[in-house]
């Protein structure tokens, strides 16, 4: 006999009062657990949606929407390119990085693919009134750390290599190949690609990143230009902006400077989603509330009445030498274990619930999260505790005699 | 044990009612008292004074020369965990535990590890009887058996004194008969026993009588 097993005699002998209690806790915490769960995949695929876009601003011609370029990734308006010159030679801070890019429809093979003229890093530094000006440098973290060490090769960053526009070096002749291209093609590195009557060479088969890029050819825009033969045009530039200067009026001064073109930033796209996400945030804060007073109450409710009914054997217990010590961690230890029990029981159903719930309700998958496991307990087991200090602290205060007398 | 002077009376809707009215006595170590009286004559308040579970409003109570109720309630409590047990009418046994775990209950509060708990606690009901009930609920056993566990659990801690408010309240005469026999036997292994009775032959197995009438010891007699 311990302290423990008569705690769990005793709970399992009335099983049917505590189950209101378990069933508050368990329902409170999993709802939590779950909306924790589906807001952060819900932040990641923001994160992700971002990181896929690369840029954060983007000109675009007048005609064309920011849904029909994400989209389709391809449209017939084009702009001159002597914008992106405007660009540069303004006094504009906070641009960080500018990509030109031009995109024609090309078959190969029967198939359908986007071949994108980019300008490669060596032409912007060819000019030299460009150099300096650190709009090479794209931010890593937050606004202003120059990440990109020219010469430095990091591995990881070949992934958003073309993403982020800028390629050391791409001559006239070279072409770079998404992963679909290579697999579908069965290109490989170094071989040889007629694209538009000009053959170029495939310096890399750039790595899956489940973006559109992974079905474009990336050439030189100049080349795509010549190929294309529709003269100094582009599409579109793509920009990455200091968040700063975006949130301090960045869009409207380039608007300002090319009157002709669409400036547009791209945390429109994901607004709705970056709004809904704060929605969830709060209301797991709104539901967190709710089951510290619910949950908290209804352990509490069902303590003061526990410690009712079993005065008779509290004091029996003070009556065979029992110190309040013993009655009052008798209750605790309930207390915790209800607890635990209500914070594991209630992150499985929680975690249940968002994977089930998650692809339906935010459309996007959602993973189980073991790391809320002991948040869950956490929260439960404060709760439960907290609910059951003012009972368990009655019980230890309980006049032995007055408990026996009456019978 | 001594008490000295002690009263106790209670608060009961304005007005108070005297349970112990002066009370002095004194009971020498393995005594058999018999403590006889009227309904409501003080009875068990006395015993429950004699416990350290109830504070007297006035005289002091002494234990082994400790007076009780100078002790903090915790030290009271261990007081009775070491010296005193009770035994009460309606055995007051914990329904959800086991004979055998009833019988552990106070082997817990001394602090013995699990299997000494049960071998002792097993030793215990076997000596009233019940070796073959030990995984019984109170509710699964007959009346009698109930009270044998009771004073199992009494036994446990080897208590020096022994005080029981009518044990053979609730009992048929033959099942009384028993339960007074092991008390009998507590008293011979030189334990002090002070019970409270309303039967007559109850009584008479006692060394002693102590009668009470509205919370005073009216008369004593060997
Ligand atoms: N908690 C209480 N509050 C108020 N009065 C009480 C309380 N407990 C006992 N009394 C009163 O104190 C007096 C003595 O009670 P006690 O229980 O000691 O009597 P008793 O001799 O044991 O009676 P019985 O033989 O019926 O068990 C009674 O008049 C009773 O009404
Ligand atoms: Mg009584």
């Amino acid at each position: 006999m311990h302290l423990r097993k008569l705690v769990w005699r005793e709970m399992f002998e009335r099983k049917n009062q505590l189950a209101t209690s378990f069933l508050a806790i368990l329902l409170g915490i999993a709802v939590v657990v779950a909306v924790k769960n589906i807001t952060f995949y819900s932040e990641k695929a923001v994160a992700r949606q971002l990181d896929a876009l690369g840029a954060n601003v983007l000109v675009l011609p007048k005609s064309v929407s920011l849904q029909d370029y994400y989209s389709a990734d391809m449209q017939n308006d084009e702009f001159p390119e002597e914008y992106v010159q405007r660009l540069a030679l303004s006094d504009l801070q906070g641009l960080d990085n500018l990509s030109p890019k031009l995109s024609v429809p090309v078959r190969l093979k029967e198939r359908g693919f986007t071949l994108t003229g980019i300008l490669p890093k060596s032409e912007f530094q060819a000019k030299a009134m460009w150099a300096g000006a650190g709009i090479f440098s794209r931010p890593a973290e937050g606004c202003g750390t120059v990440a990109d060490v020219p010469g430095a090769f990091r591995p990881e960053a070949k992934e958003t290599l073309v993403r982020q526009r800028v390629i050391e070096d791409l001559s006239d002749t070279e072409v770079l190949i998404g992963a679909d291209v290579g697999t579908i093609l069965g290109t490989k590195e170094g071989d040889a690609l007629d694209v538009l009557g000009r053959t170029f060479t495939v310096t890399a088969v750039l790595p899956q990143t489940g973006t559109v890029d992974d079905s474009r050819i990336f050439a030189h825009l100049h080349a795509v230009q010549e190929l294309a033969g529709k003269g100094p045009v582009i599409n579109a530039i793509e920009i990455i902006g200091c968040c700063k200067e975006i949130s301090g009026g960045l869009v409207q001064k380039i608007n300002k400077l090319l009157p002709d073109a669409k400036v547009v930033t791209i945390t429109q796209v994901v607004d709705t989603q970056v709004k809904t996400n704060g929605m969830m945030s709060r209301l797991s804060l709104l539901f967190l509330g709710i089951i510290v007073l619910v949950g908290g109450a209804s352990i509490a409710n069902y303590m003061y009445a526990n410690v009712f009914e079993r005065r008779r054997e509290i004091g029996t217990l003070m009556a065979l030498g029992a110190g309040s010590v013993v009655i009052l961690k008798m209750f605790l230890l309930k207390a915790l274990l209800l607890g635990l029990a209500g914070g594991i029981c209630g992150y499985v159903l929680g975690t249940v619930l968002a994977v089930a719930l998650g692809p339906r309700l935010a459309g996007i998958p959602v993973l189980p999260m073991p790391a809320l496991v002991l948040w869950a307990i956490g929260i439960s087991v404060a709760i439960a505790l907290a609910a059951s200090y003012f009972p368990a602290r009655r019980a230890a205060r309980l006049d032995p005699c007055a408990t026996l007398q009456e019978v | 044990m001594r008490l000295e002077a002690v009263s106790k009376s209670y608060r009961h809707r304005g007005h108070t009612v005297a349970a112990l009215d002066n009370a002095s006595l004194e009971i020498v170590p393995g005594d058999f008292v018999a403590v006889v009286g009227p309904s409501g004559s003080g009875k068990s308040t006395l015993l429950l004074v004699l416990g350290g579970m109830l504070s007297p409003s006035a005289g002091k109570v002494f234990l082994n020369g400790h007076s009780l109720y100078e002790l903090s309630p915790n030290q009271r409590a261990e007081l009775r965990r070491q010296k005193v047990g009770f035994v009460f009418q309606t055995f007051n046994l914990v329904p959800y535990l086991t004979a055998l775990e009833n019988v552990q209950i106070p082997l817990f509060l001394a602090g013995l590890d699990g299997p000494a708990q049960k071998e002792r606690a097993a030793t215990l009901l076997e000596r009233v009887g019940l070796g073959d009930r030990l995984d019984h609920k109170p509710a699964e056993l007959s009346i009698g058996q109930q009270q044998r566990v009771a004073l199992a659990r009494v036994m446990a801690n080897e208590p020096e004194i022994i005080l029981a408010d009518e044990p053979t309240g609730n009992l048929d005469p033959e099942t009384g008969g028993q339960i007074l026999d092991l008390l009998e036997e507590m008293n011979r292994e030189g334990r002090t026993v002070v019970m409270v009775t309303h039967d007559p032959r109850a009584a008479a197995r006692a060394k002693r009588t102590l009668r009470l009438h509205d919370g005073r010891i009216s008369s004593a007699s060997n």
